[in-house]
C-alpha cells in the first residue's frame, strides 16, 4: 500500500459536467501527444488509403482522391486510456461509411494499420453508421504530423488508441485480431463508458 | 523528507532520510511515486544529486510548466512529509572513481543533477582523474548549484543559451563543435564523456563529439524528457 | 517526438527482473544490431512504453502497466 502524498492531486481538473466524462477520466485543455514511435512523414504523392482483406477486391484512394470525397465536420469528445478526456474537439474527414460504400464483405472485424507499423482492431459495427472517419483536419487546420497527420482514424466513442494515427488502411477480417496495444493487454473493444481499458475488463 | 533547498526559482533540492538505503553509485536515479487520497498515482524518475559518500540522499527537481509531479515536489512538499521512492536504479550511466578518466561531463539544464553526484564522489574519493564539466543553461539564474560550483573548484565551463550578462566570459549560445573541441581532451587521451539533458541537446553534443573523432563507445548518454501521459 | 533512452525504463526493468538491466547488452531480433539497453530508443508517452532499436526502428521491448502491475516484454531483444 502506497502512502498518501499529502496534498497531491496531480494535473487533474474538477469535472464540470460529469455526464460527459467517462469513469476514471480527467479533463484536459491541451492536446497531449502520445506516440509509440517516431512521427512518420509520408509524402502526400506517395500516400494512399486502402481497404483490403475479406473483400472481393481491395480499393484504394490517393490523397487527392480522398480529399475529393464528401467530407463531414464533426465535434466530438475524445477519451484517452491514459485518463485524459478532451471535450468538443472539431475534426473534418471522410466518413468510413463513405469509404465502405460499395464494398461487400462478410467480415465483422477490422484491423486499422498505419505508417510506422501501428495496428489496432475494431469491430466493423463500431466503424459504421456515422461513428468513424478518416480525419485530416483538426480545429479547422490540417492535421499536424504529431497528432497523426496527414490523416488518422477517428473513432471517438472508443478509447483514443483505437483512432490510429497516420492510418493508411483497413484490413477486413473474419475474426477479431488484436492489434498492437491489444496484444500487450489492452481491451479488444475499448468502450470508455464501460471502462474497458484492459483485456478482461 | 528532511529539508528543502531552493536552488533556483524553478529547481529545489530535496534532502531525504531513508532508513534502509542500500547506498548508490554516482549517476543513478530513483523513481518517485505520488499517491492522491483517491488512489490516483503518478510516477517520475529523478537523478540522485548526492554522492554515495554524502550523509543524506538528495534529489534535485526542476518544476516543469505543465508537470504532474514536479510542481508538487517543488511547491507543495514540506519537511516531515513522506515520499515513496524506488531505487536506486541505473547501472549504465554511472561513474565510480575506479572507472578512470579523463572525465568530461556535459550537462544541459537539469541534466546537471547526476553530475553533482559524480563531482562530489570524485572529490570524496580523492580521485586523481581530471574532471571537467561543460554546463549549458538558458541563463545564469537557471544555473543549478551555481554557488556550490563556484566554491568547489570543479573545472567548469558554462554556456548560456538565451541571456547572459554583458560581461559574461563563458560561451554565448548553444554548445557547438568548436566549443567542444576547445573543452574536451583529444580522442587519443581516451577521455570518458557523459552527456545528460534533453534529447535534442544530448544528441547534438554526442554527434559533435563523434565528429571530432571520439569513439562512440567512450560517450555515455542519458536523455531527460516527458514521460507518462 | 523525441525519444528518450533505456535509462528511462531502469525502474520498470528492475521491478520486473529484480536486477538493473540498463547496462545489459543484447541484440535486436529484427536486424541483429547489438546495443546496451540504455542505448535503445524509448517512447515513454503512450498507453505503454515502447522501446525501439536505433538501427532499424523495430519494436524490441514493450512495458505496460495493467491494473497497477508492470509487465515487461522483451519482444525482439535478446539479452547476451
Amino acid at each position: 500500500m502506497s502512502p498518501v502524498s499529502r496534498g497531491f492531486i496531480g494535473r487533474r481538473r474538477p469535472v464540470a459536467d460529469p455526464g460527459r466524462v467517462p469513469p476514471g477520466q480527467y479533463l484536459t485543455h491541451d492536446f497531449p501527444v502520445l506516440s509509440a514511435g517516431p512521427t512518420p512523414h509520408t509524402p502526400l504523392e506517395e500516400w494512399s488509403f486502402t481497404i483490403q482483406g475479406a473483400v472481393e477486391e481491395p480499393v484504394s484512394w490517393t490523397w487527392m482522391e480522398l480529399l475529393a470525397l464528401p467530407s463531414q465536420t464533426v465535434t466530438v469528445d475524445i477519451h484517452c486510456v491514459t485518463k485524459w478526456s478532451k471535450l468538443d474537439t472539431q475534426w473534418r474527414g471522410v466518413s468510413i461509411d463513405t469509404l465502405l460504400d460499395g464494398v461487400d464483405t462478410a467480415a465483422e472485424y477490422v484491423t486499422a494499420w498505419s505508417d510506422g507499423g501501428y495496428t489496432t482492431n475494431l469491430a466493423l459495427a463500431d466503424m459504421t453508421d456515422g461513428r468513424a472517419w478518416v480525419a485530416y483536419a483538426f480545429g479547422g487546420e490540417p492535421l499536424e504530423p504529431e497528432h497523426g497527420g496527414p490523416a488518422r482514424l477517428l473513432v471517438p466513442h472508443l478509447y483514443f488508441w483505437k483512432s490510429a494515427k497516420w492510418v493508411r488502411g483497413l484490413t477486413l477480417t473474419p475474426d477479431d485480431e488484436p492489434g498492437f496495444w491489444e496484444t500487450y493487454g489492452y481491451h479488444n473493444h475499448g468502450d470508455p463508458w464501460l471502462e474497458q481499458r484492459y483485456q478482461g475488463d | 523528507m528532511v529539508e528543502l533547498v531552493e536552488e533556483t526559482p524553478r529547481a529545489t533540492s530535496i534532502v531525504v532520510e531513508l532508513p534502509a538505503w542500500p547506498g548508490h553509485r554516482a549517476g543513478q536515479h530513483v523513481d518517485v511515486r505520488l499517491t492522491a487520497e483517491d488512489g490516483y498515482q503518478a510516477q517520475r524518475s529523478y537523478s540522485i544529486a548526492s554522492a554515495p559518500e554524502d550523509p543524506h540522499v538528495v534529489l534535485t527537481v526542476e518544476r516543469l510548466e505543465d508537470g504532474e509531479v514536479s510542481p508538487y515536489l517543488v511547491d507543495e512538499l514540506r519537511p516531515g512529509d513522506e515520499l515513496e521512492l524506488r531505487g536506486p536504479v541505473g547501472g549504465y550511466f554511472v561513474w565510480d572513481a575506479s572507472t578512470g578518466g579523463p572525465l568530461l561531463l556535459i550537462a544541459g539544464g537539469s541534466g546537471i543533477v547526476p553530475f553533482r553526484a559524480m563531482w562530489r564522489h570524485h572529490r570524496a574519493s580523492g580521485s586523481g582523474v581530471q574532471l571537467r564539466l561543460l554546463y549549458s543553461a538558458r541563463s545564469l539564474g537557471e544555473v543549478i548549484y551555481r554557488n556550490e560550483l563556484r566554491v568547489s573548484g570543479v573545472d567548469v565551463r558554462c554556456a548560456l543559451t538565451r541571456e547572459w550578462p554583458a560581461k559574461f566570459q563563458g560561451h554565448r549560445g548553444r554548445i557547438d563543435q568548436e566549443l567542444l573541441a576547445d573543452v574536451t581532451w583529444s580522442p587519443d587521451q581516451g577521455p570518458l564523456t557523459y552527456i545528460c539533458g534533453p534529447t535534442a541537446f544530448v544528441e547534438a553534443a554526442a554527434q559533435a563529439l563523434v565528429g571530432l573523432g571520439h569513439d562512440p563507445r567512450s560517450v555515455k548518454t542519458e536523455r531527460f524528457g516527458p514521460t507518462g501521459a | 517526438m523525441d525519444a528518450l533512452d533505456g535509462n528511462a525504463i531502469a525502474g520498470a526493468l528492475y521491478a520486473h527482473f529484480g536486477t538493473d538491466l540498463t547496462a545489459a547488452s543484447g541484440r535486436c531480433r529484427h536486424c541483429g544490431t547489438r546495443a546496451q539497453i540504455a542505448e535503445l530508443a524509448v517512447y515513454a508517452r503512450a498507453p505503454g512504453v515502447v522501446v525501439r532499436c536505433r538501427a532499424c526502428g523495430g519494436v524490441v521491448i514493450v512495458v505496460v502497466e495493467i491494473r497497477g502491475a508492470s509487465r515487461v516484454e522483451l519482444t525482439h531483444f535478446e539479452l547476451a
